[in-house]
């Protein structure tokens, strides 16, 4: 008990001595919540749109000032036939062209139809599926109201309309922050306690201290806890602060208790040094623990639910993701904050966190060797 | 009971398709409070024999003991009772020189305070250091910091890699007079160096080349087991004088050694007269040729080349 204090003790010491690991430790994750959340959105604004009017009419006028006055569009380019303004779309001018065709208003009073060509610049795939969908919306609004304007109120209704209404539950303004800064603050966790742990450990194999140490009777469980608990105090410190920056900068407050969050992120770390402990056993120098903690964090937060939905993936995606314990940590992430999830409600996902901390650390352990062959 | 022994140690290291043999066959024995050198170049075997014996390295075949316990089966009584000093040091940089101190004291179980009188003398002389960090320390000052934290636990054998190689001559008689002092104390010393000039130092050595001892013996007794004259040649032109007598058949071996040559020939002749006749057929000047006692240098060389 005297020897694991100690190698904490030692451990804090050399992390507190070294200025770039607390400044890197701090100031990164605070100035990463501070502006990814704001910057990277996922409505789509700005689209820069290209009409080409063949019709003139007040119809075909009152359409485009509908589109641009919705904020999302641009009106960047207005040209006289398709082939021109297909051009303004090769050269990256517009991202989205509007064909309105000869005689729009003229069809549109006489047959009560009419047709548009909508153009989308595919190459950027999330602007072109929401700038295409926003558009289609807006023209189906507009058919609304021209329908309305038309169809003078009857007694008896010669078409049924079904019309939706929905309701966004529990993110009600469907704001984007109180989505992503849960997951933003998953993913630097998860980067502290995998590489920097890693790291740490293969820093005393570069330095040759691990050989003073290996020659000592220490246990080697003692010596993997004296790594596991300094990164998972220096973990807990991050969250802490990335909560505290979530509440008093973006005025998110989780809806379930606090505790149940640190409840699970207790375990979820001790599976995510795990891991790191597991590739230090197997690097030799630091670049190369760097390299692969960075490739295999990478793949764990692009498929861990943060950027694009799970349930939308391909099925071998979304079983790799059931083996990600990210996806699970930032899925209660929201459930807590969000819906106010408590603990019997993230049971399932506390038992696979345990099993991924019993799998990596056991491997960890087994793998590690105080001499070698 | 012998400090150390070892019984026909095999190491090999696996290289391309065939492998390397770090160490063929190695069997000696260490009596307890001896100092024990091992001598030889680098890439000799030294450290890859110094961690099968603290229990660092795994041999392929062979037994060993150290302070009469197995390497394989009791490794953790082992690990209890040696102090091992790496040849690179190997303490926390970023820690000072007491932090380093408390940290090995710790992790073997005691205090400074319990073995303050072992290392007393040597930390004596780094303590006006003791709150700098040990990555600022001269390489002198690293070295005694780094053997009073392998002595911290007081340890029955010490095994110290190459200790001296890369410091200065008067740090390097220090370091010499502080092993004495520990060896007063009844400590078994092993010490690997690449310094045949250290070997005459110890109460015995072992020279070893490829992973082969090639002879266990006091110094006095290596050196009386040269059995051929042994001449000492200089003149103004040494390249030029090197070259004729290595053309000579009667001439077993000539070595560079400093500022002169030392020449051994091949049959029992007169070796004055031979070397006067090489000389002579050449044009050198401030000739001088001596009869000279052999030096564990020149018996390596002479063990090398059988």
């Amino acid at each position: 008990m005297r020897m694991l204090k100690f190698l904490l003790w030692k451990e804090l010491l050399q992390i507190y001595r070294d200025p770039a690991i607390i400044r890197i430790l701090f100031i990164m994750p605070m100035i990463q919540l501070l502006i990814l959340p704001l910057a990277a959105d996922y409505e789509i604004k700005n689209i820069n749109l290209g009409v080409v009017d063949h019709d003139h009419s007040e119809y075909a006028r009152q359409l485009v000032n509908k589109i641009v006055s919705s904020g999302y569009f641009r009106l960047k380019d207005y040209s006289a036939g398709f082939p021109q303004a297909l051009k303004a779309i090769e050269s990256d001018r517009t991202d989205l062209l509007l064909e309105i065709p000869a005689h729009f208003g003229r069809d549109l009073v006489k047959d009560n139809q009419s047709s548009l060509l909508v153009a989308v610049n595919a190459v950027n795939g999330v602007k072109a599926g929401l700038g295409g969908a926003y558009l289609q919306g807006i023209i189906q609004n507009y058919n609304q109201e021209i329908r309305a304007q038309w169809i003078p109120e009857q007694r008896f209704e010669p078409q049924s309309v079904i019309e939706i209404v929905s309701a966004d539950w529990y993110n009600p303004h469907m704001n984007y922050r109180v989505f992503m800064v849960p997951g933003i603050l998953v993913m630097l966790v998860t980067m502290i306690g995998s590489s920097f742990a890693a790291n740490n450990i293969v820093r005393e194999k570069e330095m040759g201290t691990i050989e003073q140490i290996n020659v000592s009777p220490i246990k080697k469980m003692q010596f993997i806890l004296g790594k596991l608990i300094p990164f998972w105090m220096l973990a807990l410190t991050v969250l802490t602060i990335g909560l505290l920056i979530a509440r008093l900068v973006y005025g998110i407050v989780p809806l379930g208790h606090y505790s149940t969050i640190y409840v699970f992120a207790t375990v979820y770390l001790l599976a995510i040094l795990g891991l790191g402990l597991l590739l230090s056993t197997y690097a030799q120098t630091q670049q190369q623990s760097m390299l692969v903690s960075f490739f295999v964090t990478m793949i764990f937060n692009l498929l861990s639910g943060l950027y694009t939905p799970i349930e939308s993936m391909p099925g071998w995606a979304q079983l790799i993701a059931r083996f990600n314990p990210v996806s699970y940590f930032i899925e209660v992430m929201r459930m807590v904050m969000l819906k106010g999830s408590g603990l019997d409600d993230i049971k399932y996902q506390i038992l696979a966190l345990i099993g991924f901390a019993i799998f990596f650390n056991s491997w960890a352990i087994l793998s590690y060797r105080k001499r070698s062959g | 009971m012998k400090a150390i022994t070892a019984e026909n140690i095999v190491k090999s290291y696996p290289a391309k398709k065939t492998a390397v043999y770090a160490l063929n066959n190695v069997s000696f024995a260490v009596d307890q409070g001896e100092i024990f050198g091992l001598i030889g170049p680098d890439g000799a075997g030294k450290t890859s024999l110094f961690r099968i014996l603290t229990t660092l390295l795994l041999a392929d075949t062979g037994k060993a003991t150290v302070d009469g316990f197995d390497v394989i089966n009791d490794y953790q009584n082992i690990r209890n009772r040696i102090g091992y000093m790496p040849g690179r040091f190997s303490l926390y940089q970023d820690l000072s020189v007491q932090e380093n101190l408390e940290f090995f004291a710790t992790i073997f179980n005691t205090s400074i305070q319990e073995n303050y009188a072992l290392i007393k003398e040597i930390y004596e002389q780094i303590e006006p250091f003791k709150t700098r960090r040990a990555g600022q320390l001269s390489g002198g000052m690293k070295q005694k910091l780094a053997l009073c934290c392998a002595l911290i636990h007081k340890p029955s054998v010490l095994f110290l890699d190459e200790p001296t190689t890369g410091v200065d001559a008067v740090s390097r008689k220090e370091f010499w007079e502080m092993l004495y002092r520990l060896k007063a104390q009844g400590i078994t010393i092993m010490v690997a160096t690449p310094y045949m000039d250290e070997a005459g130092r110890c109460d015995r050595v072992a020279l070893i080349q490829k992973g082969k001892l090639l002879s266990v013996d006091t110094p006095n007794g290596i050196t009386g087991a040269f059995n051929k004259p042994l001449w000492s040649v200089s003149a103004n032109n040494m390249f030029g004088l090197m070259n004729d007598l290595k053309k000579d058949p009667a001439v077993e071996s000539c070595f560079p050694f400093g500022q002169v040559h030392h020449v051994v020939f091949k049959g029992r002749e007169n070796g004055r007269a031979k070397l006067d006749e090489i000389v002579g057929r050449g044009n050198y000047n401030q000739v001088t040729i001596k009869a000279i006692k052999p030096n564990i240098e020149d018996c390596f060389m002479a063990l090398m080349r059988e």
